[in-house]
């Protein structure tokens, strides 16, 4: 009997400081044991928990991609006693990974379709994920127009800068980056918050495009009526919920909103199934 | 199925002989109450009782347990690698539980053996572990195990179960497990002609159980109906928060995962954890989507009598043995709870909103 308990051991390859408060940091670990990355078999949207020994575990959506091989990446924001830990880590320090846990973006449903990303904060990382995926050689005829509307802060907050430079010059998916605000007399992108800037930006809705949406409640409050008003049917949102999760494969029963668990049945969710349940998340 | 009799006399001899090759519980009396507890060489269960305070869960569940095991000492060649921890998984048995918290292990069961995961502690506990039961003829008045998909005859979730007749115990054997048990034991009286003595007894037992639940209405009536009841203030309105209800509870299988470290060694345990608390749903941020005592009320019953109702199809998530019912310090009754949320209708809310 497989023990879904026991992470598997990696180390910290490598450290990169995201955002300018350097409360964000992406880290890239590679397994230890042969035969574990195997194993450790994910799909874009999926989650994976982050194990410290002695300090605890927290779940934590993948940054990386399938397509890239190797290594796993995690972007965390500091905030508890596990993340703060995780931060004063250095590259080459062993801990624990345990996962790939949770569903995943429906990628069945959405190949042929034009796709809507909207993302805002650190929740900008599971869609890193499905954003390097999509575009990947392989998989970028797959899919149809691709538009992301990718707000933070500030523009020191943004995750993946380099990135966001890339895939800017492409001509093959459209990026509508938005600040709150700034100072930057330099600042050549959009300022505002993700919700109007979506109502401004993003392609309506429609039979043949569907809408994923990743960020803190607030965000996802508001973006929800503009996708509406967009002509998005609730079955073509597309949202990845958080909730406090230990166990992460439905046992625990801390994560239940209703009789659906976010860490086995979720975290992605259709809005026509969070309509469904109790709004306790 | 087979019937066996068991002398009396030859009850203690038989458990002395299984004990060689069984870890025995039962209840034993402590103080005032009975509790669970594995019996020392040469102790009988206590089976002089209604029930006892606490299930036992807790001897597939327990309320503390190590699964993990790691060293912190980097002069070690694995430390930071995390070691399922050595768990004795020899044979078991326990004697003398109610048929009730025999089907609450059934109940609780579908959470921890699930066809995509399984929790291998609980389940390697469960499977080295041997039900013996001991039917029921005095129902409290806080028992309804009959109307909750029950009853103090109820053989699920037993290997074995016993009705005392006196000088002698009658005993049914259900599996090889209890086969095995009965062998080990000595027992092997068969008495094919005491068959009804089994259908007489239970009908009086359940003749004599008092108090009924209604349950028939709560798969048809909508989730977010029932959610948005007008009833959950009134209910919630004495709760303490306490958890009693839950750390009682036959069913009930929340649990939390911590890290213990001591020196340079540490374990991670499950630990029992309760929807009452409130930081049982906190978020890191402070965001709390159960921030609320109704919240976190509704949430327990709405969990035992509609989530796992519409999600299993094998009735509430309860099996009626008053455990909460009598301990609850501001007298909160599920029985009371599941009338109200059984015979809700939807208008009613139009009504008192006005």
């Amino acid at each position: 009997m497989q023990n879904p308990y026991l992470p598997y051991p990696v180390r910290i390859d490598d450290i990169t400081v995201e955002a300018e408060d350097k409360s964000l940091k992406t880290f890239k670990f590679v397994f230890l044991n042969e035969g574990d990355e195997d194993q450790f078999a994910y799909r874009a949207g999926q989650f994976a928990e982050l194990s410290i020994p002695g300090k605890g575990e927290i779940p934590i959506g993948i940054a990386s991609s399938p397509v890239e091989k190797g290594f796993v990446k995690f972007t965390v924001n500091r905030a508890g006693v596990v993340t703060t830990h995780l931060h004063n880590m250095r590259a080459g320090d062993r801990m624990g990974l345990r996962g790939p846990l949770g569903n995943c973006y429906p990628w069945d449903l959405l190949e042929g379709k034009n796709i809507l990303i909207v993302g805002g904060g650190f929740a900008f990382t599971t869609l890193r994920s499905s954003i390097v995926y999509m575009l990947d050689p392989a998989n970028r005829s797959r899919f149809g127009n691709i538009d992301v509307v990718y707000g933070a802060r500030s523009p020191g907050m943004l995750l993946y800068k380099d990135e966001l430079v890339e895939w800017e010059k492409r001509d093959d998916i459209n990026m509508h980056i938005t600040v709150d605000g700034t100072d930057d007399p330099d600042w050549k992108y959009n300022i505002g918050f993700v919700p109007p800037i979506t109502e401004q930006k993003a392609p309506s809705g429609g039979a043949d495009t569907y809408a994923i949406v990743c960020g803190p409640p607030i965000m996802i409050k508001f973006t929800q009526p503009v996708l509406e008003k967009l002509g998005y049917d609730h079955d073509h949102i597309i949202m990845s919920l958080e909730n406090r999760m230990k166990c992460g494969f439905g046992m625990c029963g801390r994560c239940g909103i209703g009789k659906e668990l976010v860490c086995k049945d979720g975290p992605v969710f259709t809005l026509n199934q969070i309509n469904r349940t109790p709004r306790e998340y | 199925m087979t019937l066996l009799t068991i002398d009396k006399q030859n009850w203690t001899q038989g458990l002395a002989a299984a004990a060689d090759h069984y870890r025995l519980f039962g209840p034993v009396k402590e103080k005032d109450q009975h509790r669970f507890k594995a019996l020392e060489k040469g102790q009988l269960p206590d089976l002089d009782l209604v029930n006892t305070r606490l299930s036992p869960k807790d001897l597939v569940f327990p309320q503390s347990e190590i699964m993990l095991t790691y060293s912190l000492d980097e002069s070690r060649e694995d430390h930071h690698i995390m070691k399922e921890a050595h768990t004795d998984h020899a044979p078991r048995a326990v004697v003398g539980m109610r048929p009730c918290d025999a089907r609450a292990i059934q109940l609780v069961k579908l959470n921890f053996d699930t066809p995509d995961v399984k929790d291998p502690y609980w389940l390697k506990a469960y499977e080295a572990t041997t039900f013996i039961g001991m039917a029921c003829d005095t129902p409290l008045s806080t028992c309804f195990c009959t109307s909750a998909g029950c009853g103090p005859y109820n053989a699920e979730g037993l290997d074995i179960l016993m009705m005392d007749r006196g000088g002698t115990y009658l005993a049914k054997i259900f599996t090889e497990k209890g086969k095995a048990f009965a062998d080990t034991a000595g027992w092997n009286q068969a008495t094919p002609e005491a068959a009804e003595a089994f259908v007489a007894a239970k009908e009086a037992a359940e003749a004599k159980m008092v108090s009924t639940i209604s349950t028939d209405n709560l798969a048809d009536t909508d989730l977010l109906d029932l959610h948005g009841a007008p009833f959950w203030d009134d209910i919630a309105f004495a709760c303490l928060n306490c958890g009693t209800c839950t750390f009682t509870c036959p069913t009930c299988w929340c649990f939390d995962i911590q890290d213990e470290v001591q020196g340079k060694s540490g374990v991670r345990m499950k630990n029992w954890d309760s929807c009452m608390f409130p930081i049982f749903t906190v978020h890191t941020t402070g965001h709390n989507p159960r921030d609320t005592k109704t919240q976190r009320v509704r949430q327990r019953f709405m969990h035992k009598l509609k989530y796992f109702v519409d999600k299993y199809q094998t009735g509430i998530m309860c099996v009626g043995c008053g455990r909460c019912v009598r301990q609850c310090p501001v007298n909160i009754d599920i029985r009371r709870v599941c009338e109200l949320m059984n015979s809700f209708k939807p208008a009613d809310a139009c009504v008192a909103q006005g």
